[in-house]
């Protein structure tokens, strides 16, 4: 699979909430997002895959395929599914190495933390840790 | 009741604006708002009254100490108990089951049975597993119907010489049932077992008076009744309390040095050991003043007649399923939309600076009951309004639309 650079991918999701107006749309586009997110592989819908700290149940599975890490994930709240189908669509594709390095700062360029309650935020935070841990873990087994 | 709108200037938090949005406070099961009338007495003692209580001869001491001690006879009154010294300040509701919890533990044997409720907090589940645990004892658990309320019948059937203890709420925090609590403890007491009630969701919405339902211990918390946050109480029978050991040091704290103060040993500082939320407690007593002033008739009243119109929209609002509404109840309504996920609803909620509780309410077994992975919930306060009620329901329409 070939992907763009992770800096790359990720102005463009910042390019993209530009243009939303309104929280509303924001959501609307998360909400989209979650939707279109690919199918889980139910087998991997387990306890070890849970992203802890969610308010909803978050499931995440990497797996290496020619030294990148390729991550999928589900969950049963469907804003929790978008904001995770962006942070997959950043990272999954890339090598480990620069998963770990990757800069997090368009999160906030998005603006989408002053719309996520804190216990969202955290759950976001709890997300983006959980796919830097694989990411280490695969880099230590190399 | 005075009218609504005039009670809201009571409390400066309800004019603030969230998202842009008007704040609509339908939380108030987790944490009720706090009126100007306790938050000036907070102030106030901070500023003219503020150092160690039962200690120092200094006049600001005995001006603490007075306050201190006026709240616990305000809560004295207000629920209808026999001492003063029964009364014993905590942290709250959680603090006060556990400071029964560990002293059981000396009572308790391992042929010994308590009873819980299937409806319990877990805060109200989880000190009586630990206790269990560490005994031996055996936890067993009331069921409840699909209706929300607790199966008194299969209650009884469960009363044998070995159960010791029963613990249940005096209102379910995720439904809002009101379960009866005073035939719970007639047939408990008939059986000789004690009964502790958690009293968190119960105390706000209507008077109780302890003595005459004649329950053995009782907790709650001043944050559910326009209290600060940090304090609450437990009453229990004097001569049970006699009996309970301290929650804090134990038996080898008698050996200590600071076991010398004898003051220690007398209800109710053996259960008050440190410096304890002072004005935490001042504040608890002028939110017991502030409601009664506004009257418990007229909180029921008002709380009740939103009830019925948050229940009545809900039920025509199309894809609203709600839990437990076929019972006696105060103003809590759980629900979910279709088959959203709660915290979906919860979050669009919130961007219309409407808050509401998601998830489990800290009661996993109701969820595991309905088998659903959680609820809305709605808690009504005698400050909301039917105008907050309908902006309630326009945002639903709104994130229903969203979610497709």
């Amino acid at each position: 699979m070939n992907v763009g650079s992770i800096q790359s991918i990720q102005q463009e999701i910042v390019n993209e909430f530009d243009f939303f107006d309104d929280w509303s749309e924001k959501y609307q586009y998360l909400i989209d997002l979650g939707k279109n997110l690919p199918d889980f592989n139910q087998i991997n819908r387990v306890e070890e895959n849970l992203v802890k700290g969610c308010q909803s149940n978050v499931w995440l599975h990497a797996e290496i395929i020619d030294d990148k890490i390729i991550y999928t994930a589900d969950s049963d709240a469907i804003i929790s599914k978008g904001i995770i189908s962006i942070l997959i669509s950043v990272f999954s594709g890339q090598k480990p190495e620069d998963i770990i390095n990757a800069k997090m700062d368009f999160i906030d360029k998005i603006g989408l933390s002053n719309h996520l309650s804190q216990t969202r935020a955290n759950g976001l935070l709890a997300m983006v840790k959980q796919i830097k841990i694989y990411a280490v873990a695969y880099n230590s087994k190399k | 009741m005075k009218d609504v709108y005039k009670i809201r200037e009571d409390f400066p938090i309800l004019s603030k604006k969230i998202n842009g949005s008007d704040l609509v406070y339908f939380d108030n099961a987790a944490t009720s708002q706090t009126p100007t009338h306790v938050i000036q007495k907070i102030v106030e003692y901070y500023e003219n009254h503020n150092s160690n209580i039962h200690r120092g001869l200094h006049s600001l001491s005995a001006d603490a100490t007075n306050q201190y001690e006026s709240s616990r006879k305000k809560i004295q009154n207000h629920f209808g108990i026999k001492n003063d010294y029964e009364v014993i300040f905590t942290s709250g509701t959680t603090h006060g089951i556990n400071i029964v919890s560990s002293g059981l533990e000396s009572q308790i044997g391992s042929s010994d049975e308590l009873i819980v409720s299937e409806m319990e907090h877990h805060s109200n589940i989880v000190p009586w597993q630990i206790l269990c645990e560490k005994t031996g004892a055996k936890l067993r658990v009331i069921p409840m119907k699909d209706n929300g309320s607790i199966d008194i019948e299969a209650f009884k059937k469960m009363l044998n010489n070995n159960v010791k203890f029963v613990f249940v709420n005096h209102v379910s925090n995720s439904l809002g049932t009101i379960n009866p609590i005073k035939e719970i403890i007639d047939l408990s007491h008939k059986n000789k077992t004690k009964v502790l009630i958690d009293g968190a969701q119960g105390a706000a919405h209507f008077k109780i008076n302890l003595s005459e339902i004649d329950v053995d211990y009782y907790v709650a918390s001043a944050h559910k009744l326009c209290g600060p946050t940090g304090v609450g109480f437990l009453y229990g029978k004097s001569e049970l309390l006699e009996e309970l050991p301290p929650y804090q040091g134990g038996g080898e704290m008698i050996s200590s040095v600071t076991f010398e103060k004898t003051e220690y040993a007398d209800l109710p500082h053996k259960f008050e050991a440190g410096t304890p939320n002072i004005s935490g407690v001042i504040g608890f007593g002028a939110a017991i003043d502030y409601m009664n002033n506004i009257g418990f008739d007229n909180i029921e009243a008002h709380e009740q007649e939103l009830l019925k119109y948050a229940t009545d929209r809900l039920n025509k609002t199309p894809g609203i399923k709600i839990y437990g509404d076929q019972v006696n109840k105060i103003s809590v309504i759980s629900f979910n939309l279709s088959n959203h996920h709660p915290s979906d609803i919860g979050s669009i909620l919130d961007q219309f600076g409407i808050a509401v509780r998601t998830g489990q309410h800290c009661t996993q077994p109701i969820m595991d009951y309905y088998k659903i992975p959680g609820t809305v919930r709605v808690s009504l306060s005698f400050y909301n309004t039917k105008s907050e009620i309908d902006l309630l329901i326009d945002a639903l329409e709104k994130a229903s639309t969203m979610l497709g």
